[in-house]
């Protein structure tokens, strides 16, 4: 190391340490090697017959749909909750931000569960909703947003948080002083600010929706056209025809890195 | 600024993948440790659901006959577990609710030995306690307006419900297929749907919380429960010990007791 480092005459302490190189291979590896396994065992020959089937272009669809339905949902409730979080002055505000992070450490099955009680037919607000209209929640498509929305918002949260902290608020301020009102500030001056925070955490936030399964399973069940999402497809495919089931998660995972790919282009180029 | 937005993108990913982990844990390997005296070590044994709290119950006989067993559970849907099990899951015993998913067993020659009846079991309709939607009969899984969980028809419990509905004549409208028959008891239980069907002994094990009502189609799709010890079996010893208490008339007491019926 020391010889090597006068050679190049690089300051000292610069350069990666040897001993984390391996452990990086490795970390490639395991992250690598079930994707490549996918790609070796997919069925190539009669991949278009499994994924032209109507019951997964129907899966496909509505996972697509309720991903992004439950993005804009996250958006329009996360982004005014994330400037609460960031710009807020309030007592609790720590206690706050852990509540709102709970749906990320909670198994999404017990995030399911956690659904019913609230918004199931004898939920805390599922139960008023049920006997004043008659509306039942779980079951139905919305059902599936509901539950993909609640997994997948803190992560949209955190994202814009992070990005409104690291904005310099005085150009808010300075924006006041011009004249600007406040809600003129907020969309003129701050959200431009922030928006690679905001498109970072929005497509985070997509592709946890577009991959959740355990609350979606529990809270809006699984019924072909109206709550099959394409997890789910998967994992009911897994029981009866192994094949299939990796056709289909190979088509989950062209789309999702298809989606992300473009998206990459346009926004989340990574700042260095 | 960039800087936090990074790290904050960085600690959400992280977050991501010990959050993300949705389906079930499969079954947990089983202690290899066996001595030629005896029976000793983990038993691993993949059951189908409904058979959990009688299999639970004959576990607890079995390590308390034999000091130093250890009997594991993994209860899921028997076609889930009959992937785990030709997928190479390491089991002793295997018990399916259906011939046909322990047929993709012994197809992939995984079974040692013929797999055996113990029990059977019958379809009964489960509804919330009280019977709020005023369910009378298979005819009302036909009526929209009522909420309806079935099992998903590529397990075992579903594939019974294709059948009864089949040959009583009535097209079902289900609102969700589920995974296995204590997901759709769950929700009966729950009272998040108006019926399901579930087995008889699901309903029993529920207590009170659901209510069962017998109907005339039932005995026309009886389900059999096969029972084997595996090729690979990491205890095969302790494993037939466990498939003969269940064979044993102890064994098929708890069973009947339970609601099964005896083959």
């Amino acid at each position: 190391m020391s010889r090597r480092r006068r050679q190049h005459a690089a300051p000292a302490g610069s350069g990666l340490p040897g001993a984390l190189i391996p452990l990086a291979v490795v970390g490639v590896l395991f992250l690598v090697l079930p994707v490549l396994g996918l790609l070796v065992r997919t069925p190539w020959r009669t991949l278009g017959d499994e994924l032209s089937s109507t019951e997964s272009l129907t899966a496909l669809r509505l996972s697509l749909e309720c991903a992004s339905l439950a993005t804009i949902v996250c958006m329009l409730l996360g982004v005014p909750l994330a400037w609460l979080l960031a710009r807020g002055r309030f007592w609790g505000r720590g206690l706050l931000r852990a509540l709102v992070i709970v749906p990320l450490v909670l198994p999404p099955v017990v995030g399911g569960v956690a659904l019913f009680t609230a918004f199931g037919r004898r939920g805390i607000v599922g139960s008023h909703l049920y006997d004043a209209f008659g509306i039942a929640l779980p079951f139905t498509t919305p059902a599936v947003v509901v539950a993909e929305a609640f997994v997948a918002m803190p992560f949209l949260v955190i994202a814009v948080e992070g990005a409104l902290r690291g904005a310099d608020a005085r150009l808010d301020e300075a924006a006041a002083t011009l004249g600007a009102s406040r809600w003129y500030t907020f969309r003129r001056v701050t959200l431009p600010l922030v928006a690679p925070g905001l498109a970072a955490g929005a497509v985070l936030c997509w592709a946890r929706a577009l991959g959740e399964f355990g609350a979606t399973i529990t809270f809006a069940g699984n019924f072909p056209g109206t709550t099959r999402t394409m997890p789910v497809e998967v994992y009911l495919a897994l029981q009866q025809d192994p094949t299939a089931a990796i056709a289909l998660s190979l088509l989950l995972l062209l789309v999702s890195v298809a989606v992300l790919a473009g998206l990459r282009e346009r926004w989340l180029t990574i700042p260095s | 600024m960039h800087r936090r937005t990074t790290a904050a993108t960085l600690l959400v990913g992280l977050a991501a993948l010990t959050a993300g982990c949705g389906g079930s844990s499969g079954g947990t390997p089983a202690a290899s440790g066996t001595s030629n005296t005896g029976l000793t070590g983990t038993i691993t044994v993949l059951a189908a659901s409904s058979l959990t709290e009688s299999f639970t119950a004959l576990g607890k006989t079995l390590e308390a006959q034999h000091p130093g067993t250890k009997v594991q559970f993994s209860f899921a849907a028997s076609s889930e577990l009959a992937t785990q099990i030709t997928g190479g899951a390491p089991a002793d015993v295997f018990a399916s609710a259906s011939p046909a998913t322990m047929q993709q067993v012994s197809d992939d020659g995984d079974a040692a030995g013929t797999p055996k009846v113990f029990v059977r079991n019958t379809l009964e309709i489960a509804v919330p306690s009280g019977n709020p939607a005023g369910v009378t009969g298979l005819r009302d899984f036909a009526n929209k307006k009522l909420t309806i969980a079935l099992c998903a028809p590529q397990v075992p419990c579903g594939a019974a419900a294709t059948t009864v509905f089949r040959l009583a004549g009535i097209t079902p409208h289900p609102d969700t297929l589920e995974s296995d028959v204590k997901a759709t008891l769950a929700k009966v239980t729950l009272g998040e749907v108006d019926a399901a069907l579930v087995y008889k002994t699901d309903v029993k094990a529920a207590g009170g919380k659901v209510q069962g009502l017998d109907f005339p189609e039932s005995a026309k799709a009886v389900n059999d429960y096969p029972i084997v010890v595996l090729k690979n079996a990491p205890n095969p010893k302790a494993g037939a010990a466990f498939v003969a208490l269940v064979e044993s008339p102890q064994g098929q007491k708890v069973l009947s007791d339970a609601g099964f019926q005896l083959p």
